[in-house]
């Protein structure tokens, strides 16, 4: 991979690395004694792995001009890979934490870093970072250059967006080992992984803008939008909420700017839009584009996207203030954080009715075929979660289901059946396209996952609506004395059979998504063993060197 | 004609880029800003202390632990909220909370009004291991922290970023910092004095782990959460107003 | 680039756009989408017009209902109570044993009084009252400062050695380390103490026990008794029983006498009502039947 950069581009991607090395080395010398250093080692030891190999191939021959005939796709198939490392790894961290709860001496070691506190933002960030955002960058790099038919504009800023973020992620995770994090929730890394996620991002958006430049199409497309407007608002929501003081240079720890309740606003703006632009907008530009391809039909209605996509931009910002319904949070603000909530169902389900509509006319292929089968369920769950969530933006219904395990329940409503789910069809679709094969390996096991992703949603989020329905009314039931009817107490116990479904709920989920890594594993060694027959046949690479493939 | 409009924009990479930002901005502004601005935002509380440095170092091993992930510190204006956690949480308690840690899941308690409910000992036994004092309980043991010696030499640090951040500490109180951390959990030492003098007389000052000896991450953790609404007493007189 | 098309399948046309082979429908935004934007944000324009929501400056707007959260729950609370008075009144006004005697009140003790134990003490009582180490178990009716109702319900108040100003105070001193006992003396009236209740002793303690009974009239009687059964003036525990706060192992008595004990109660005035308290007080004294 790193022989298909060009001369100046190694060069590039070696003073970058020296200089990244060279941040490593500072933050190890200025933060002794405190676990920054600790990070500083890390950054060190990757830039200078990464440097070693690109130096060792700095002098090979360049990449043939004809390259630039071709779309870039080496970072996409990496970052599909990655996709589902941190998949499986933020998944396998999920199921832990879900036994934690039902069986809290699983830890097997006295450790700080083994407790739940610790290993629970490693599976929010693990799933929705490491793998939802791996899967948005692979995709969008995919996307993007079909829809505006248009090359990356150039090989090195891919890579750094993809290997930089994965940094970050790395950074992150191994944070919260050590207990490292700002405790906001979906933000919790320090002041220096956030200003290097800045870094990261604003490459991102330049290759964005820069490929959308030189786009062949006159309009930009649909999925497009999406990705743009997760890759914009995204950054104004990070770089606002992470504002904060580090104690010094030397200490990875930082005090947020905001207190109280403005950080409280400040953060749950960021976190509700977290949801909004990360985990809904990114994936409706997946959605848009792989749906309709893999179903091979027209979106059902342009005018439609059009309303959906600016309600949804416009209206979500407005809507963090129902994460603290009932709070000392003022109650003009609660009422805007709901009312937008409730109108915003109309563009949200008009997303999911305009992908649904788009199978018109292609509902025997949703049955025969597992992938699109993925995405149709995907936006079904999109259309629930979202109904859910406007209802549960209702202050009275939330004076029921804040704090309690309802909240969970409709998270994974949304991130298993609608994020994971659009993400596995994406990837069904896209890992054959990217390998040059007809097919992944085994369609069948396609269909195993499917059973058992659907099957670890539909256990995961009905267990959780229980105990989360009947922890809220366990808190809020008086007896015929006019006094609370049970202790708190009572209410954790009652939740322990629901935790143990969760956790076996989850498990399926899990293995359909070892499932899946493996069928992207023995895909790509099909590639890898017909590629070598043709070499050894002294056939060329790809026959026919084109700008489009079929099908993609 | 509104398609056509719309046609015009998608062709403008530059142009949808500006509308995205210009569109989503609104909501946040609309929301945020006032909160600065607005005077009963936060409310008037002249008692309103800061954490003492020992305190904030437990409120950072709080953080550190996640405890937030399981427990709220926020009492929502519910009347069983109320009337099971006590007065509903005011915005002046958390007015020096950098981060606030009001939460969003109740795998454990609300911990808002749990400063004073519980002794010192109490406390210690629950963290080494929740399930000898609570069987049902599903918290996670937290043994290293009695074991941890408390890292006090960069408190001093600590509270000049929070006084960067809009915490009113003092000079004096920075330079002490250290001092202080160890005069508060070592109730015979020489330093012990300087903390009543700078943060109030009803500043707890003992040894909240049990031994004078070593000053642990336990102490500081037991510290913070024997304050935890308890900086203010603004909770308990609004409510108190209310009843007359 | 495609030029529009007509779409079989569902008889419309296509934008005419295309990209890398998707084509968008022209349909029409269906009429129920405006339908329900429009319900909706009527819903929200009405909820504005009623309820606290505009920011203006330093203020905002309130809202016709003239609604505040805080109001609410303040008169939902004040409600609550009052409708409760039918039988709280009784509780606040009758004495522990008039309420002890009457059935009907005794329910809403039972009912009242569970959940706020269990939401209160029994992190440190148990959710049955039995205790634990460090605790003492509130339904063997071994008490340290007396089983009437009004001794628990003055404990509840204060406390034992807890910040209140009238705080129940006791301790059990530190013989060992504070150097009145040596270490095989500690180890002797540990024995002897260990003996009073027939714990199973060894042989080697065994002989230890006339010399610890000795110690222990000298040191102990003060606070313990003569007979060792305690003392609820001081809230010095009956040695005599089966039940221990610390435990009856060898090793945790000798820590107890070595080392001294000074268990801690917090005060509830500031934290429960007095109505509450009385209930607890009496609930405490139903613990032991729990169980049975
Ligand atoms: C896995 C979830 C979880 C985590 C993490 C957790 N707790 Fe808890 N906590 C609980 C549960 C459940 C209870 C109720 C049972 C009990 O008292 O142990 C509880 C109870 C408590 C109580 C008693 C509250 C009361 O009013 O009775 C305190 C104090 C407490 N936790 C402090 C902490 C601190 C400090 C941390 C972090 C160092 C922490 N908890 C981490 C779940 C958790
Ligand atoms: C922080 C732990 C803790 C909590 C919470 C607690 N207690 Fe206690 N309680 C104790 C300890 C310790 C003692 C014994 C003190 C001693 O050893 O002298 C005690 C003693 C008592 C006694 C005296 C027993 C006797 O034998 O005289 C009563 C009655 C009592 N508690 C009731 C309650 C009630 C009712 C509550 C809740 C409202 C409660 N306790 C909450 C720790 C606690
Ligand atoms: C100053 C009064 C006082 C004196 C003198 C005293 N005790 Fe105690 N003792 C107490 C009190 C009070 C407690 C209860 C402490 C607590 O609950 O925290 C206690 C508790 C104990 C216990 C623990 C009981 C249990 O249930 O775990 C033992 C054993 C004991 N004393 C033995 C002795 C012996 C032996 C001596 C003499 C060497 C002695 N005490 C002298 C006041 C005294
Ligand atoms: C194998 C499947 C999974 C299991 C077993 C699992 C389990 C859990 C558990 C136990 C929690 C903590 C809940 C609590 O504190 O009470 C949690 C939280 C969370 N998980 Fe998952 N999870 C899984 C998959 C996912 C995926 C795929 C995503 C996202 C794409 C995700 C996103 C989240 C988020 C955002 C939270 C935080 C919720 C909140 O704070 O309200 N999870 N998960
Ligand atoms: C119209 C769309 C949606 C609305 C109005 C909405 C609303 C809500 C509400 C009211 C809560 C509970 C807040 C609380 O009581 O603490 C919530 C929590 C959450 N929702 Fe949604 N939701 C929507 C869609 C989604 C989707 C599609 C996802 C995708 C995964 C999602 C992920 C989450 C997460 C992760 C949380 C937990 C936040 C936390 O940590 O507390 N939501 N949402
Ligand atoms: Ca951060
Ligand atoms: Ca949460
Ligand atoms: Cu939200």
């Amino acid at each position: 991979m790193v022989t298909g950069l060009t001369g100046t581009e190694r060069r590039l991607a070696l003073v970058v690395l020296g200089m990244l090395s060279l941040i490593g080395l500072a933050m190890a010398v200025a933060g002794r004694g405190d676990p920054l250093a600790a990070h500083g080692y890390i950054v060190l030891v990757f830039s200078l792995g990464l440097g070693s190999a690109v130096l060792s191939v700095v002098f090979a021959p360049e990449p043939p001009a004809s390259r630039l005939s071709e779309y870039y796709d080496d970072p996409t198939r990496v970052g599909i890979i990655l996709a589902l490392a941190w998949a499986v790894v933020g998944m396998f961290v999920g199921v832990w934490i879900a036994a934690l709860l039902a069986w809290p001496e699983l830890t097997f070691v006295d450790s700080a870093w083994a407790s739940f506190g610790r290993l629970r933002p490693i599976h929010t960030s693990g799933v929705i970072f490491g793998f939802g955002g791996n899967a948005l960058i692979a995709t969008s790099f995919h996307v993007l250059q079909r829809t505006c038919r248009a090359r990356l504009p150039d090989q090195f800023s891919p890579w750094f967006v993809l290997i930089g973020y994965n940094l970050f992620c790395v950074i992150a995770a191994t944070g919260y080992l050590m207990g490292l994090t700002q405790s906001k929730e979906y933000a919790e890394p320090e002041w220096y992984a956030d200003i290097w996620l800045v870094v990261v991002w604003v490459v991102y958006f330049l290759i964005y803008i820069r490929t959308l430049q030189r786009r062949k199409e006159p309009h930009i497309y649909v999925a497009n939008w999406y990705y743009m407007a997760f890759i914009l608002v995204v950054a104004v929501l990070h770089i606002v909420n992470n504002l904060a003081v580090p104690v010094s240079f030397g200490h990875a720890k930082s005090y947020s700017l905001f207190a109280g309740v403005q950080d409280a606003m400040t953060q749950w703006w960021y976190g509700h839009n977290a949801v909004a632009f990360f985990l809904t907008a990114g994936f409706l530009g997946m959605m848009y584009y792989y749906l309709p391809k893999r179903a091979e039909r027209p979106i059902f209605s342009y005018r439609l996207s059009i309303v959906s996509f600016w309600g949804i931009t416009f209206m979500y910002m407005w809507a963090g203030a129902h994460h603290l319904h009932y709070t000392a949070l003022p109650q003009w603000v609660q009422t805007l954080g709901m009312t937008f909530s409730i109108v915003l169902l109309v563009p949200s389900w008009a997303s999911a009715g305009n992908a649904l509509a788009t199978l018109n006319g292609a509902w025997h292929r949703v049955r025969d075929d597992a992938t699109l089968r993925f995405m149709m369920v995907a936006a079904v769950f999109y259309g629930l979660s979202t109904f859910e969530g406007s209802f549960m933006a209702i202050r009275a219904v939330n004076s029921l289901s804040h704090y309690t395990d309802w909240t969970v329940g409709h998270v994974h409503a949304g991130a298993l059946g609608w994020v994971a789910m659009i993400t596995f069809g994406s990837i069904y679709a896209l890992v054959p396209w990217m390998w040059k094969q007809d097919r992944m390996y085994s369609p069948k096991l396609i269909e195993v996952h499917f059973w058992l992703a659907l099957a670890g949603t539909v256990v995961y989020v009905f267990a959780m609506w229980n105990s989360g329905i009947i922890q809220g009314l366990m808190w809020r039931t008086y007896n015929d004395s006019g006094t609370l009817a049970y202790s708190f107490i009572d209410s954790l116990v009652a939740m322990h059979p629901y935790y143990i479904a969760r956790a076996f709920g989850g498990l399926l989920f899990l293995t359909g998504a070892v499932i899946c890594a493996f069928n992207v594993g023995m895909t790509i060694r099909m590639a890898h063993r017909r590629r070598k027959a043709e070499v050894d046949g002294d056939v060329p690479l790809y026959a026919a060197p084109g700008v489009t493939q079929a099908g993609e | 004609m509104k398609e056509f409009f719309h046609r015009k924009i998608e062709r403008n990479a530059i142009g949808f880029v500006l509308a995205i930002v210009g569109v989503a901005s609104i909501g946040g502004f609309v929301e945020i800003a006032p909160l600065f601005t607005i005077h009963e935002t936060v409310e008037a509380a002249p008692d309103m202390r800061v954490y003492t440095p020992l305190e904030l170092a437990g409120r950072n091993i709080y953080i550190r632990e996640g405890c937030y992930a399981c427990h709220s510190q926020m009492i929502r204006t519910l009347r069983d909220e109320v009337e099971r956690y006590g007065p509903y949480s005011l915005a002046v308690e958390s007015k020096y909370d950098h981060p606030m840690l009001w939460g969003s899941k109740r795998t454990g308690p609300d911990l808002a009004r749990l400063g004073g409910k519980y002794s010192d000992a109490w406390h210690v036994a629950h963290l080494l291991n929740p399930r000898d004092v609570v069987p049902e309980s599903v918290m996670p043991r937290y043994g290293w922290l009695k074991r941890n010696p408390l890292r006090i030499d960069d408190l001093g640090e600590h509270l000049a970023a929070q006084r960067a951040v809009g915490a009113p500490y003092t000079d004096a109180m920075i330079e002490n910092a250290t001092a202080d951390a160890r005069g508060q959990a070592v109730p015979d030492s020489p330093e012990s004095s300087g903390v009543t003098e700078r943060y109030g007389e009803a500043t707890n000052v003992r040894a909240f782990d049990g031994n004078q000896g070593v000053l642990t991450e336990m102490d500081a953790l037991v510290a913070y959460l024997q304050v935890v609404g308890q900086l203010t007493q603004a909770a308990r007189q609004e409510t108190a107003a209310k009843e007359d | 680039m495609a030029k529009e098309r007509h779409d079989p399948a569902t008889g419309r046309c296509t934008t005419g756009h295309e990209w890398n082979g998707i084509e968008e429908l022209e349909t029409p935004i269906p009429r129920i989408v405006l339908f329900f934007l429009a319900v909706t944000t009527l819903i929200a324009i009405g909820y504005w017009i009623l309820m606290p929501a505009w920011p203006l400056g330093v203020t905002y707007t309130k809202g016709l209902l003239g609604i505040d959260q805080r109001k609410v729950v303040a008169k939902q609370v004040e409600d609550a109570a009052a409708a409760r008075a039918a039988w709280t009144d009784r509780i606040a006004q009758a004495s522990l044993s008039e309420i002890a005697a009457d059935p009907d009140l005794m329910r809403h003790v039972r009912e009242t009084g569970r959940t706020h134990f269990i939401d209160n003490c029994a992190a440190c009582h148990g959710t049955g009252g039995t205790g634990g180490p460090g605790f003492p178990n509130l339904s063997a009716k071994a008490w340290l400062w007396g089983g009437e109702p009004e001794a628990i319900l003055e404990t509840i108040r204060v406390g034992i050695n807890s910040a209140h100003a009238e705080t129940r105070t006791s301790q059990m001193l530190a013989f060992g380390r504070d150097g009145t006992l040596e270490r095989e003396q500690v180890r002797a009236v540990a024995a002897y103490v260990r003996s009073l209740s027939g714990l199973p002793t060894s042989a080697d303690n065994k002989a230890l026990i006339p010399a610890g009974k000795e110690i222990f009239s000298a040191n102990c009687t003060a606070c313990h008794g003569e007979d060792a059964r305690g003392n609820t003036d001081i809230g010095a525990p009956n040695l005599t029983d089966e039940t221990w706060i610390y435990g009856s192992d060898a090793q945790t008595v000798f820590t107890t006498i070595y080392s001294g004990r000074q268990g801690q109660m917090p005060s509830w005035e500031s934290r429960l009502s007095p109505v509450d308290r009385k209930l607890l007080a009496l609930y405490v004294g139903t613990l032991g039947e729990d169980r049975q």
